[in-house]
């Protein structure tokens, strides 16, 4: 079985949550044409200011747009639908699969309208770096999905939303999205260098004329990856009480 | 009780307990059940049904001891697809028609019905183009039994189906019931309504405070529950001899006897034939009451042998 119906049900009623998409899409969004239109000449580490912010907007709105679905993970549970569901032979594998669909769906929404906003404000780059800078986004999402899921069985509806936006603003602030860098040496920097945040960080730089990343973004990933898979099917494995 | 050679075929608990915390809610429940049969699991509130019914279907993970499903484990019969069912709490998932809905649901099922025939039986048709937070709570029960239905599991487990639906609407749906179980399918539900258990199923399991305190064709079940209890004083030294629990027990047409102190209390299933026999006997017996017995005075008659039960703690 290949689950489509399932999976196109579950893409349609989250994108019918049109004042959650809405919120979701138009936050970053909002920001980039606000600070992006006043600032639209300044040159900033030696960049266009609407390039680097295009891809710091990037950043947050996509690692929002990933982790924001434990909201509606959390209200389904509230709900008692995820019970209904638990009784049915729906694998763990797909329940996950559309879970992290969806958010890709709302990510990739989030960087086409960035990317619009980008070139209306004369961001010019090469077929190239648009694939680069989107390859690497996809890959660097993965632990803030998986994280999404695992949050949305960890804690309450009305808790979700405040823990959405705390995680995304300290990963952000850490991972170096506003624009500076918390450490440059030490093992502060070697913490943040094991953040995922990072890593999508210099995602973004590779529009900018930076490079792909080293092995060691690749292995970051990979490792967060591999720990918070595991950790959100316990999770979800265990998450059959009533709520 | 635990007959154990239906064990493969159908629906096997075996001293089955869940406790929370001081609360056992389910305490070392034996029932086998074969395939095809329509049993109502029968009780107050609190008496472990709905415990009980979520430990078979894997949801609730018992304390000690074993379910089995067509001699699988819960969590097997359930990625089978052989588990279909009415849970006692939960809204509809939202920014969905009803079709929608059970369509999404039906696509995860192996072999579901087709769902415009589901949405037939369960009475949701006319409002099947609806959005599912648009419906009336009699509706929304109606959606989730149409839920249940378009699965087209072996088992059927419902927890209190018919809660919040009118007269009209628990016909409709124990007619659907009884054709389901005509082809053959298991259904177990639980109720707290004597006259629903007696209509609908081929078995009462009666269950009070974790335990199973009676089991057996809905019949028998239903003289044993909707019988008459007896309240009278009896002095303690009666003349005509000692007039214990089990002299009174004795008599004919009661079905449980109780006393404290010199109040007497007979649950009977022929309060006439037990009245007359009990002033022949105890010419002593004064301030006599006959009182139809409430289903929950019945359940609280049954299981008067494990008074001492409140004072048990989980250790």
């Amino acid at each position: 079985m290949t689950y489509r119906v399932y999976l196109r049900y579950e893409v349609l009623r989250n994108f019918r949550n049109w004042r959650f998409l809405f919120l979701t899409l138009a936050f970053p969004l909002v920001l980039y044409l606000l600070i992006g239109s006043v600032n639209r000449h300044v040159q900033f580490e030696h960049v266009a200011f609407p390039v680097y912010f295009m891809t710091a907007m990037a950043t947050l709105g996509t690692m929002a747009a990933v982790i924001s679905g434990c909201a509606i993970i959390a209200t389904e549970r509230a709900t008692g639908w995820t019970r209904q569901m638990r009784i049915t032979p729906l694998p763990a594998w797909t329940y996950f699969r559309a879970k992290v669909a969806v958010g890709y769906l709302r990510a990739l929404l989030t960087l086409v309208l960035l990317a619009l906003a980008g070139t209306a404000f004369g961001v010019r780059l090469p077929a190239q770096g648009w694939l680069t800078v989107l390859g690497l986004f996809l890959v660097g999402l993965i632990p803030f999905a998986v994280l999404g899921i695992l949050l949305g069985h960890l804690i309450g509806a009305d808790a979700a939303a405040l823990a959405t936006g705390g995680i995304v603003t300290l990963f952000a602030l850490l991972g170096g999205v506003y624009g500076f860098q918390v450490a440059t040496s030490g093992p502060v920097l070697a913490i943040i260098k094991a953040l995922p945040s990072y890593w999508l960080v210099q995602a973004g730089k590779t529009a900018l004329g930076g490079h792909d990343w080293p092995a060691e973004g690749w292995i970051v990933i990979a490792a967060w990856t591999v720990v918070l898979v595991p950790l959100a099917v316990r999770v979800y494995r265990r998450d059959t009480s009533r709520v | 009780m635990a007959t154990t050679n239906a064990a493969g075929a159908g629906i096997v608990l075996s001293r089955l307990s869940k406790s929370y915390g001081n609360v056992r809610a389910v305490r070392s429940v034996d029932l086998a059940i074969a395939p095809g049969e329509t049993v109502a699991i029968l009780g107050p509130n609190g008496a472990g049904k709905t415990t009980t019914i979520e430990m078979v279907l894997g949801l609730t993970r018992p304390d000690s001891g074993t379910v089995t499903l067509f001699g699988k484990s819960p969590a097997q019969a359930v990625a089978a697809g052989a588990v279909g069912g009415m849970l006692q709490t939960g809204a509809l998932l939202e920014y969905l028609s009803v079709r929608e809905l059970v369509t999404m649901v039906a696509s995860v099922y192996p072999r579901p019905l087709p769902v415009e025939h589901a949405m037939r039986l369960a009475g949701v048709t006319e409002f099947a183009e609806r959005r599912t937070n648009k419906l009336s709570g009699g509706q929304t029960q109606r959606v989730r039994f149409a839920i249940a239905l378009v699965s087209n599991p072996d088992l059927f487990m419902l927890d209190e189906p018919t809660a919040a639906v009118d007269v009209e609407g628990r016909r409709e749906f124990w007619a659907s019931i009884r054709a389901v179980a005509a082809e053959g399918k298991t259904v177990i539900f639980a109720t707290h309504y004597l006259e629903e258990a007696d209509a609908y199923a081929d078995r009462i399991v009666l269950m009070a405070r974790g335990r199973i305190v009676a089991d057996g064709p809905a019949t028998e079940i239903k003289a044993k529950v909707s019988g008459r209890i007896i309240r009278a004083t009896i002095p303690l030294a009666d003349p005509a001899g000692p007039a214990d629990t089990a002299a009174l027990a004795a008599l004919p047409g009661v079905t449980n006897a109780e006393r404290h102190g010199e109040a007497v209390i007979l649950t009977c299933a022929d309060s006439d034939l037990t009245l007359r026999a009990l002033l022949s006997r105890f010419p002593a017996a004064r301030d006599i009451e006959v009182a139809g017995a409430g289903i929950e005075e019945a359940f609280m008659a049954l299981t008067a042998d494990d008074n001492d039960d409140e004072l048990e703690k989980v250790r």
